[in-house]
């Protein structure tokens, strides 16, 4: 009898501590005290990243033979609102890039306007937060000619990009998707404008007219349908207040790993 | 110890108990109590049982995001080497297929699909082995680096003690008698025959050989492999991409490395227990081992 119980207590000791282990790392998920160390464990890489890579490191460039057949589009495949099916229609003669916040000079450049300033080609790896990478070729104006030419305030800290794709689910209010680079990263060679892709016109999947490359960052950071370019020195008050789309649905705001 | 000795005919067991008492590696006869595992081997091991766990089992939770590996740089969705998928059938269930090199085996209900409280989901790893259970990627990328960072940090200090006190040098280099013993250590170890007394102060051979290729080869091999699928490591260090051919192939070894800590751990749980679970897991936990008197064996 006494082994029977004992027998009983030891297996369900040993499902509850299963259980627990399974179940508790869910619940603890979701623990302020958790997403505050696991918070500053992301500050932690961050801070350790930028100590090996620096502002100027590259990331690794290839050969046009390396560029994929197909390269995988992810997230919105078509933003699908009027407006910007329109922009397809007239081959976006009307799409507008502007640069706002906290810059002495805001700009409002044309998509002619931002091809006439000079550009950079890079063939680069494309790496998904899910796992997978792709290599293509993009052609683009570096984000730091065109933040030269708004003039940055010194209290600004970060560009903020908003997109034409609504990521808004049926009931939810309009939100469309938007991200964030410390200036470093946005000033950072790699990172352009770019509005070729493959040597074509960016498609359509791929975020046309225009779309961010920041070749240092994860897929997520570089924001396709870009529209406008803010610069803020917190964004805490934007949105969710964690600086991006997934960001505020729990992925980390730094995307260097 | 005297007392051990003491106790002995106070404690006259029926033949089953006794049985269960050998099993467990509780000392039946006269022995001694050796100081086996130092205070930093034995918090160095735990933490990284810890470790252990929680990055294999986060680890499948990010790898169920997409669950497919490649060779290279960049990623060949027609020709992945290993891949997990899902198939609807027409009662509503899945169809779990997991593709090697190219061809299927059915693994529902395991590996492509699985339930998850009675809900058929399409998933690489079933939810019991991912954490967190559901899917969640964002969550399962913060635990992965949150505990990456204290094997990494424990793994430094471990290095620096053992090469500091010579622990490596004098428990973990194989010595001759090591290496001339090791294919009859082998043998012995398949026949479940396990060192006692005298020679169960150290380390055979085999555990030597087993400790060195999980410390100094798969241990930075996963560190090293899991850095190089960072794109801003890559930008620090180009080289990690050349020495592993590629952030895929990167990924892949990666993969092939967790497996391999899989293995290493329940071939350990299975030494630890064939070869005396309570006295192991004491020393592991206190630092003293029992040494039976070699003439209390027959």
């Amino acid at each position: 009898m006494a082994d029977q119980s004992r027998r009983t207590f030891v297996g369900r000791a040993l499902a509850g501590a299963g259980a627990l282990m399974l179940g508790g790392c869910y619940d603890l998920s979701q623990k302020k005290w958790v997403t505050g160390i696991l918070g500053e464990v992301e500050n932690l890489t961050r801070r350790a990243q930028h100590l090996f890579a620096g502002q100027h490191t590259l990331a690794p460039e290839y050969a046009k033979s390396d560029i994929a057949p197909v390269f995988r589009a992810n997230g919105t495949r078509d933003p699908g609102t009027q407006e910007y099916a329109a922009h397809v229609a007239t081959g976006f003669v009307d799409w507008r890039i502007a640069v706002t916040g906290l810059v002495e000079k805001p700009l409002s450049l044309s998509m002619s306007e931002l091809k006439a300033l000079p550009s950079r080609t890079q063939i680069t790896r494309h790496d998904c937060v899910e796992g997978w990478s792709c290599i293509g070729e993009w052609k683009g104006t570096p984000l730091a000619l065109v933040l030269a030419a708004a003039k940055p305030k010194p209290n600004a800290r970060y560009a903020v990009f908003y997109c034409a794709d609504p990521m808004t689910v049926e009931g939810d209010p309009d939100h469309y998707y938007y991200e964030s680079l410390d200036l470093a990263e946005a000033v950072h060679p790699q990172t352009i404008l770019a509005y070729e892709m493959n040597g074509e016109a960016l498609p359509v999947a791929h975020g046309a007219p225009v779309r961010l490359r920041a070749e240092r960052q994860l897929g997520y950071k570089q924001p396709k349908y870009v529209q406008r370019i803010d610069l803020v020195e917190d964004f805490s008050r934007i949105a969710g207040g964690k600086g991006g789309y997934w960001e505020d649905l729990g992925y980390t705001w730094y995307g260097g790993i | 110890m005297t007392d051990q000795a003491q106790r002995m005919p106070a404690m006259p067991q029926s033949p089953a108990k006794s049985a269960v008492r050998t099993a467990l590696g509780v000392p039946q006869g006269p022995h001694t109590l050796v100081y086996r595992h130092s205070m930093w081997v034995r918090a160095a091991h735990w933490v990284n049982a810890l470790c252990l766990v929680i990055l294999l089992m986060s680890g499948l939770g990010i790898f169920n995001a997409h669950p497919a590996l490649y060779i290279g740089n960049g990623s060949d969705f027609e020709r992945p080497i290993l891949s997990m998928t899902a198939q609807q059938n027409n009662d509503g269930s899945l169809t779990g297929t997991t593709w090697i090199a190219l061809k299927p085996f059915d693994t529902t209900g395991w590996l492509g699909a699985s339930r998850e409280d009675g809900q058929w989901m399409a998933r690489g790893f079933p939810h019991w082995a991912t954490l967190p259970g559901p899917q969640w990627l964002a969550m399962a990328r913060q635990w992965h680096f949150a505990f990456a960072w204290l094997l990494v940090a424990n793994a430094a200090l471990f290095f620096a003690w053992g090469v500091w006190k010579g622990h490596f040098r004098r428990d973990l280099l194989p010595d001759r008698t090591n290496i001339r013993h090791l294919p009859h250590e082998i043998v012995q170890h398949v026949k479940l025959r396990f060192p006692h007394g005298e020679a169960a102060r150290r380390y055979n051979g085999l555990q030597k050989l087993a400790y060195s290729i999980v410390i100094f080869v798969l241990g930075p091999l996963i560190v090293l492999t899991g850095l190089t699928m960072s794109p801003t490591m890559d930008a620090a260090f180009p080289q990690l991409l050349w020495l592993f051919g590629g952030r895929q192939t990167a990924r892949t070894i990666h993969f092939l490395c967790a497996f391999s800590f899989l293995g290493f751990f329940i071939i350990h749980i299975a030494m630890v227990v064939l070869s005396g679970a309570w006295n192991n897991l004491r020393s592991m936990i206190t630092g003293w081992y029992a040494i039976e008197k070699e003439d209390s064996r027959g």
